[in-house]
């Protein structure tokens, strides 16, 4: 089962990536997960939070904000442990746009996610390869 | 000693200039009531017939034609001879609404040459000279006008066009160019560029250049002057009365003579459109009192400037003009090229964005900058930076085809672009243009 990711638009200017965590934090909701991709004039933050639905509710009325599904896997702390994963995805001829990971809710394992082009495909492959979709 | 392209009628007293005028606006007005039926019909809204134009004095009694004008009657409605008598047309930049077709016959390309000729004789200018023409060449007047000029007067021309700075560079030095005409930003540009490559001002044999099409301050004009080593001379004109040569300046260099021998100027009240006495700042009007194919009549320029008639030292008794100080409508001038915001409205509604944009114009390096900023649809916008580049680079072409310059466009949030009262300040505008 994908999870769903919020991508928020911002420009690059001072405060404007606090101002999007102040209404989460104030909403009460847990963000999960974060990055951000930027090039000169703006970037796309990516979050993965505790409730997404509520989280767009709070923010949609004055940002860009998308809503993406993408496959989070967990990886164990261990060498080779992402190589596993990659391979599963690789014979599935997968193609991955962009990946990150955070802490898994687990000790010693980590979440990775990933934007791809055939959630459906991808998810069946990693199971079929022993790796836990969340 | 000053020189002179046409001594007679440069240095004519006010009285046979006037007589001269009265003359031709008599034969004018006859003709293009003749042979334009969107003026004629204008003359006959107000009641005016060629009768009742004896003098120049009487011109105020004409109705006045604008760019709306112009537009409605695009591309031939104000053309008043037959096509077979023309023998080139120019055009303004822009879009097709906005373009305006400016028709000639061979009579009026010698005029209009001849007032180049006589503006680059007052820089200096004689068959002795090398002179560079980096206006572009082609629709624009600014290239026709001053090559036509330079070869009246007998200089060698360097037909070199816009762009390509190292090319420019090239043939000014292994040529030896001692005029230059172009766009003052870009001899600004010429400037720094010879700089950087190590010339010093006295490396190049430049001693004069003619700069227009874009406004300018008195510190760009020193600016040049210390980068080249030159005298810089401004010169003014529009497409809409034939291209540059309309006006220039000469050793003086305070203030453009206006040819009054080809046309009328007056300064009116924009709002009111009356017309203010001499020494009132307002919007010129032209009047061409001898063109044949295009000859429009109370042409309002939208420019804001200052008629002056002191007598000037070089003995030039046309009336002079200030660099125009403003404009009474939202025509921008960025490098050369005129834009109104409602042609960037155009594009954001033709592109599927809301009118919800900002301007911003700068200058860097001598050069002006466009930015746009523009409110994205969200639903519109992916998760991918790649998609959003694609988006941005997309809107920036499609505003390229329609300005014929490129903007930096940039795509913001909903309900970001600042407000004031409520209304949306459309443009910023940086250049601090007006002294």
């Amino acid at each position: 089962m994908a999870i769903t990711q919020l991508s928020v638009f911002l420009e690059n200017k001072p405060g404007k990536l606090y101002e999007v965590v102040k209404r989460i934090s104030e909403a009460g909701i847990n963000l999960r997960a974060m990055t951000i991709a930027e090039v000169r004039d703006f970037g796309i933050l990516r979050i993965i939070v505790s409730d997404a639905k509520k989280a767009m509710e709070v923010l949609e009325d004055d940002h860009i904000i998308t809503t993406t599904e993408v496959v989070s896997a967990v990886m164990e702390d261990k060498a080779g442990a992402l190589y596993d994963i990659l391979q599963a995805l690789e014979s599935a001829n997968v193609n991955i746009e962009y990946m990150y990971a955070y802490t898994g809710e687990v000790t010693g394992s980590a979440n990775v996610v990933f934007r791809v082009d055939d959630i459906e495909g991808a998810e069946a492959q990693l199971r079929e390869a022993g790796v836990q979709v969340l | 000693m000053t020189a002179y392209y046409q001594k007679e009628i440069e240095t004519a007293s006010r009285e046979e200039i006037l007589k001269i005028q009265n003359e031709k606006i008599r034969k004018q007005v006859k003709h293009v009531y003749e042979n334009v039926p969107y003026y004629r019909n204008l003359m006959e809204e107000k009641g005016v017939t060629p009768d009742d134009i004896q003098s120049v004095d009487d011109i105020k009694k004409l109705p006045f034609l604008s760019k709306a004008d112009l537009r409605e009657a695009y591309p031939d409605g104000l053309l008043a001879v037959d096509l077979k008598d023309c023998v080139r047309i120019h055009s303004t930049s822009g879009t097709t609404g906005k373009r305006v077709v400016a028709f000639y016959t061979q009579h009026d390309i010698d005029l209009w040459e001849e007032c180049c000729a006589r503006a680059i004789v007052a820089a200096g200018g004689s068959e002795e000279d090398v002179l560079q023409v980096c206006y572009g060449y082609g629709l624009f007047t600014g290239g026709a006008g001053l090559d036509g000029g330079s070869h009246k007067v007998g200089c060698l021309t360097l037909p070199m066009s816009s762009g390509n700075t190292d090319r420019q560079i090239q043939f000014m030095m292994d040529l030896g160019a001692t005029i230059i005409c172009c766009t003052p930003s870009y001899a600004a540009f010429i400037g720094e560029t010879l700089a950087e490559k190590g010339y010093k001002p006295e490396d190049n044999k430049l001693k004069a250049g003619i700069f227009g099409a874009e406004p300018w301050t008195e510190e760009m004009r020193q600016n040049i002057q210390n980068s080249l080593g030159i005298k810089a001379y401004d010169i003014y004109g529009l497409t809409e009365t034939s291209g540059p040569g309309v006006a220039f300046e000469c050793e003086a260099q305070s203030g453009m003579h206006i040819n009054e021998d080809h046309f009328y100027a007056e300064v009116i009240d924009p709002d009111t459109g009356e017309v203010l006495p001499e020494g009132s700042k307002g919007e010129l009007v032209f009047t061409a009192l001898d063109k044949e194919a295009f000859p429009l009549l109370r042409y309002r320029t939208r420019d804001i400037c200052v008629l002056s008639r002191e007598k000037c030292p070089c003995g030039r008794t046309h009336v002079k003009m200030s660099k125009p100080m403003g404009r009474s409508d939202d025509m921008l001038i960025i490098r050369g090229v005129n834009v109104f915001p409602s042609q960037i409205e155009t594009v954001l509604l033709n592109e599927g964005y809301t009118p919800n944009y900002q301007i911003e114009i700068g200058r860097k390096n001598n050069t002006d900058t466009l930015d746009i900023y523009v409110e994205a649809d969200p639903s519109k916008i992916s998760d991918k930076i790649a998609d959003i580049q694609d988006m941005e680079a997309s809107l920036a072409s499609a505003m390229r085809t329609m300005l014929g310059i490129g903007p930096k466009i940039h795509l913001v949030p909903p309900k970001t672009i600042t407000r004031s009262e409520g209304k949306a300040v459309r443009v910023i505008d940086n250049r601090k243009l007006h002294d």
